[in-house]
């Protein structure tokens, strides 16, 4: 049987999470022997057009460019995968969703009529359809070998959805927030780090987004009450899934609560 | 552990602190793997701990819904705390486990057991409550018509020494559920310490092998006269309560109270007091396989009521809301849980009001079920 073609394309984003693909190391050969890699060019120069069997894609669309080139990958792959925060929910660069790019670009660039880009940064599903993404900033690398070994073996992924909070009780990490008073973002962020930062004395940073069914609003009216300040609480929202709806809305519900007492 | 083996009538002994630092060594000896309480992560957590100076020694818990700190005490207490964010559940039923194995081979899937040497623990430290828990969970791994072998296997084998609480905290409500805070059975060795030593009650053959170990006198009638007093101290200290009259049908009763809304405002569906809860014994089953498949391992971990994925099932899910998880998992742990094992679920520990992120007490939210019945 032939082996499934695989293609890896970068959108906008930092190659943190095709270089989680790259250390997966001794995993790696396993993935290499069982699909081949037709196209990857940040791993290898062998650059093969589609059709492809599986796509995993990097990054955000940011420019007009990106939003033509999604649309001939997608005719070109059978099964489209996102693989993190970018993609899936337009990265870190979507804090600039809602400012004003124009102005953005004259303050950084000497000729900035060269520059071709979009108002928004926006996730792979606002352009295209996708069959599955992979969430985190940068994602796990052993949950992109389970989802690839999934659609070989043809069943369901092992990528739960649970809270952070769940993986530290797991793990035996005492909740920073309760006997340390830390902010953290664990018990409205979906699993798949295995709660890395609690385990180092840290909050959660949100790296996977928003859990299914998160409860932002009691979590931050209870961080208010705790001290933490409406200011800390909407930045702590704003970062690498700040366009995730969940996240985004709450942020802009404290952003306009800020506004209206100033 | 062995119940029912009460020596007769042994009198309680007196064991000084000196001789208690040898306890280690002798559970050591009896090839125990020693789990206590020890400071780790800012908190009074259970681990393996070798001597006494990995007790808490001199520190003590403050405890409020959603809050948890840890605080100097003026004495040298060992055992001046409440109790904290694990439970024994972490050994008896660990958080993630191999169930079983299969490889593929050329005769085909050969199927096998992980190997199931049992650890061989002893407790040290359990709280009253906990003593009810681990009864419960007997129930639910032991007494039903399936045995769990992992469980039967380290909880046989287990030594208790349980430790009499001399304090309460804001959160406790043992005497609510008539667990605590006086351990009365369960245990092998149950200790009440005092500032020069321990007033013991030894209640097995393997409690007395290890006393037996150890240099004790009889205990003094002023030993025991301050052994009572501190045990008073803490059923003194416990202000929670709560109302369990005809709490089961109260609770199904009002499956559609308007408090089932307001507490799912603030729930976060987060998991955090299941995960906590001495009795709650949810988990998921799941195979596990390499790149190639040939060789899977099943792995059961601890799951939860409050995941939206633990009630999907053909095609949908069952309980899609926070509401209706939070309603399922109190109505569970403090109504069905008499219709599926004849006691409440909840032994009146606390942990679920401290360890909830936002701080929601369940005994404030079955006090106001009862206060607007609908």
């Amino acid at each position: 049987m032939e082996k499934p073609k695989l293609g890896v394309f970068k959108f906008a984003s930092c190659d943190g999470c095709q270089l989680s693909l790259l250390d997966a190391e001794d995993q790696l050969l396993a993935v290499a022997g069982a699909v081949d890699i037709v196209h990857f060019p940040e791993a290898s120069s062998r650059i093969e057009s589609g059709p492809y069997d599986i796509a995993l894609i990097e990054g955000s669309i940011t420019t007009p460019h990106d939003a033509e080139r999604i649309q001939q990958i997608r005719r070109d792959s059978k099964f489209l995968m996102t693989i993190g925060a970018c993609a899936t929910a337009g990265g870190i660069q979507a804090l600039r969703n809602g400012a004003d790019t124009d102005e953005f670009m004259r303050a950084v660039y000497a000729t900035p009529e060269y520059i071709q880009v979009l108002n928004k940064s926006t996730p792979i599903a606002e352009h295209v359809k996708v069959d599955f993404e992979l969430r985190g900033c940068p994602i796990n690398q052993y949950q992109l070998i389970e989802v690839i070994q999934s659609l070989l073996a043809g069943r369901n992924p092992r990528t739960p959805k649970h809270s952070v909070c769940l993986d530290c009780k797991r793990r035996g990490t005492v909740c920073v927030t309760v006997a340390q008073g830390t902010a953290c973002l664990g018990p409205v962020t979906q699993s798949g780090c295995e709660a890395i930062c609690p385990s180092y004395n840290r909050g959660c940073y949100g790296c996977y987004g928003p859990a299914p069914q998160p409860n932002l609003v009691s979590l931050s009216t209870h961080s208010l009450k705790e001290g933490t300040s409406p200011a800390e609480m909407a930045h702590s929202l704003q970062n690498f899934n700040v366009h995730a709806p969940a996240f985004h809305n709450e942020s802009q519900r404290l952003t306009d609560q800020i506004e209206e007492q100033n | 552990m062995s119940e029912g083996l009460q020596a007769a009538n042994a009198p309680p002994c007196f064991l000084s602190k000196e001789q208690f630092a040898k306890l280690f060594k002798v559970l050591r000896a009896l090839e125990y793997d020693v789990i206590g309480p020890t400071i780790d992560q800012e908190a009074i957590v259970y681990d393996r701990i070798s001597s006494i100076d990995d007790l808490p020694r001199g520190w003590t818990d403050i405890q409020e819904p959603g809050k948890y700190r840890l605080e100097k005490r003026n004495d040298d207490a060992l055992f001046g705390y409440v109790v904290g964010p694990h439970s024994w559940k972490q050994n008896l039923f660990p958080p993630v486990t191999t169930l079983s194995v299969a490889d593929r081979t050329d005769e085909g899937w050969q199927f096998s057991e992980p190997e199931q040497d049992a650890p061989k623990f002893a407790f040290l430290g359990v709280r009253a409550c906990e003593l009810a828990a681990l009864k419960i969970q007997d129930r639910v791994f032991l007494e039903g018509p399936y045995i769990d072998p992992q469980y039967q296997g380290r909880r046989n084998q287990a030594l208790v020494i349980a430790v009499n609480c001399t304090q309460a905290a804001s959160t406790c409500f043992c005497t609510s559920m008539k667990t605590g805070p006086r351990c009365k059975a369960g245990y092998d060795l149950a200790l009440t310490e005092l500032p020069e030593g321990f007033v013991v009650e030894v209640v097995t053959p393997q409690g007395e092998a290890v006393i037996n170990a150890l240099e004790t006198q009889i205990a003094t009638e002023e030993n025991q006269n301050q052994a009572e007093a501190a045990r008073q101290q803490a059923v003194d200290q416990i202000t929670r309560t709560m109302d369990t009259t005809d709490i089961r049908d109260l609770l199904m009763s009002n499956l559609e109270h308007p408090q089932w809304d307001d507490v799912a405002e603030r729930c976060l569906s987060c998991t955090n007091c299941t995960m906590v809860c001495p009795t709650c014994f949810c988990s998921s089953v799941e195979e596990v396989s390499d790149l190639t498949g040939d060789h899977v391992e099943r792995e059961r971990q601890w799951d939860s009521c409050f995941n939206v994925d633990f009630s999907y099932m053909n095609g949908g899910l069952v309980r899609n809301s926070i509401r209706n998880r939070y309603r399922q998992w109190m109505t569970h742990k403090l109504a069905t849980w008499i219709d599926q094992f004849g006691t409440s679920g909840c032994v009146g520990c606390g942990r679920c009001i401290t360890w909830c992120p936002v701080g929601i007490d369940l005994t404030q939210e079955v006090a106001a079920i009862r206060e607007k019945q609908t």
